[in-house]
C-alpha cells in the first residue's frame, strides 16, 4: 500500500488532462456558442465518432475481430439487445481464438 | 425552467444504473488488464485503483502505463491522457441540451462520469425525446464502481494470471461499440459521412497510432462532410 510522490503527480496530472477533455469541450461550446453549421455537425457527432473507432481497430485486427464484429452487428440487429450482442460477439471470436 | 420536464431525477438516475449493466461485461475485463498492467509497472494496488478512480478512462491509462518508469512520467502521462482523451471534448456538447439544463454537481459531476458507452446510451435516448440527465450520471457512476474496483482485482490478479494481448476477453470492449453503431444508424442520410470517417480514420491511424487525433479527425471530417451535403441538398441545416 504505498504510494510514490512521483507516482501521485503522474496520476494527478493524467486527472487534470482527462477532466479538462471531459469538461472543456462542453464548457467551450457553451461559452462560445459556435455558428449554426458547427451546431449542425453535432448530430453526425455520435454515429462517426464510433466508426472512426471501430473501423481503423477492424483494419488492425484478423479473422477473430471480424468474426466477432459480425457476429456482434447481426446480433444487435435481430435482437436490439446490448447484452446478447456483447455475448454473441464475443463467443464468436473466442470460437475462432479456440480454433486457431 | 420548465416544472414539467425533470433535468436530473433519482428515477432517471436508478434507470441510468439498470442500463448500464450490460455494458459492465464489457468494462470489467478491461478494468482487469488496466489492473494487472498496473501491478506489472510497479504500481501499488493503491495507486492503481487512484489512477482509475481519478482519470476513469481506460485507453489513456493504458496508454500512459505502457511507457512508464522511474520516476514516473508525470508530463508525458498528462499529454499521453489528454490526446486520447480529445474524442472526449466533442462528446459533451452532443450532450447539450441535457447538461445545458443542469448546475454545480450535477452538470460537472455527469461529466466527471462522461465515458464512451454511457455517453453513447444517453445520446441514444436524447434522440429518442428523453429529458432527464440523471441517466448519463446514474450509467456513469455505476460504470466508474465497476471501473475502480475491476482494477483493484486485475492488480490482485496480475501477479497469478495474464490473458495473452490477443485473447478474445478484449473483444468485448469492441463488441460494445459495435453494437452501438448498429443503434446509430439513423438510415442513408449517415451512409456518406460514415464512409468518409471510416477512411480518414482508417488513414490517419496508420500515422498516429496510439493516440485519438484519428478518432477526432474522421468524426470531424465525417460530421462536416455530412452537413456540407445537407446544405447544397436543402439549403438548411442538418440532421
Amino acid at each position: 500500500m504505498t504510494l510514490d510522490p512521483w507516482v501521485l503527480a503522474a496520476i494527478g496530472a493524467m486527472a487534470l488532462a482527462t477532466y479538462l477533455t471531459r469538461a472543456g469541450g462542453y464548457w467551450l461550446f457553451r461559452v462560445v456558442r459556435p455558428p449554426p453549421l458547427v451546431r449542425a455537425m453535432l448530430g453526425y457527432i455520435p454515429g462517426t465518432l464510433f466508426v472512426s473507432y471501430v473501423v481503423p481497430a477492424l483494419a488492425a485486427g484478423g479473422v477473430q475481430e471480424w468474426a466477432g464484429a459480425a457476429a456482434t452487428a447481426a446480433t444487435m440487429l435481430a435482437t436490439r439487445n446490448l447484452a446478447l450482442a456483447i455475448l454473441g460477439g464475443t463467443s464468436a471470436a473466442a470460437a475462432v481464438w479456440a480454433l486457431s | 425552467m420548465s416544472r414539467t420536464r425533470p433535468r436530473f431525477s433519482r428515477a432517471a438516475v436508478l434507470e441510468g444504473m439498470r442500463a448500464s449493466v450490460p455494458v459492465q461485461a464489457a468494462v470489467v475485463p478491461f478494468a482487469l488488464v488496466c489492473g494487472i498492467v498496473s501491478q506489472g509497472q510497479g504500481l501499488s494496488v493503491l495507486e492503481a485503483m487512484l489512477m482509475s478512480a481519478l482519470c476513469y478512462a481506460g485507453s489513456a491509462q493504458l496508454l500512459a502505463l505502457s511507457h512508464w518508469g522511474h520516476p514516473a512520467p508525470v508530463l508525458a502521462a498528462a499529454l499521453a491522457a489528454f490526446v486520447v482523451n480529445l474524442r472526449l471534448a466533442l462528446m459533451g456538447p452532443v450532450l447539450g441540451p441535457w447538461l445545458d439544463r443542469l448546475r454545480g454537481w450535477r452538470l460537472w459531476g455527469s461529466l466527471f462520469v462522461m465515458a464512451d458507452q454511457n455517453w453513447a446510451m444517453s445520446v441514444t435516448q436524447m434522440q429518442a425525446g428523453r429529458w432527464d440527465a440523471g441517466f448519463l450520471f446514474g450509467s456513469g457512476v455505476l460504470m466508474w464502481v465497476v471501473w475502480v474496483l475491476g482494477t483493484g482485482a486485475g492488480h490482485l490478479l496480475g501477479a497469478t494470471m495474464r490473458p495473452a494481448p490477443g485473447h478474445p476477453l478484449f473483444f468485448s470492449a469492441l463488441a460494445v461499440f459495435v453494437a452501438v453503431l448498429v443503434v446509430m444508424w439513423r438510415g442513408r442520410g449517415d451512409l456518406v459521412p460514415w464512409v468518409v470517417a471510416a477512411g480518414v480514420a482508417a488513414g490517419l491511424a496508420r500515422v498516429m497510432p496510439g493516440t485519438s487525433w484519428y478518432i477526432v479527425g474522421g468524426a470531424l471530417a465525417g460530421s462536416a462532410v455530412g452537413v456540407w451535403r445537407d446544405q447544397r441538398r436543402h439549403g438548411g441545416t442538418g440532421a
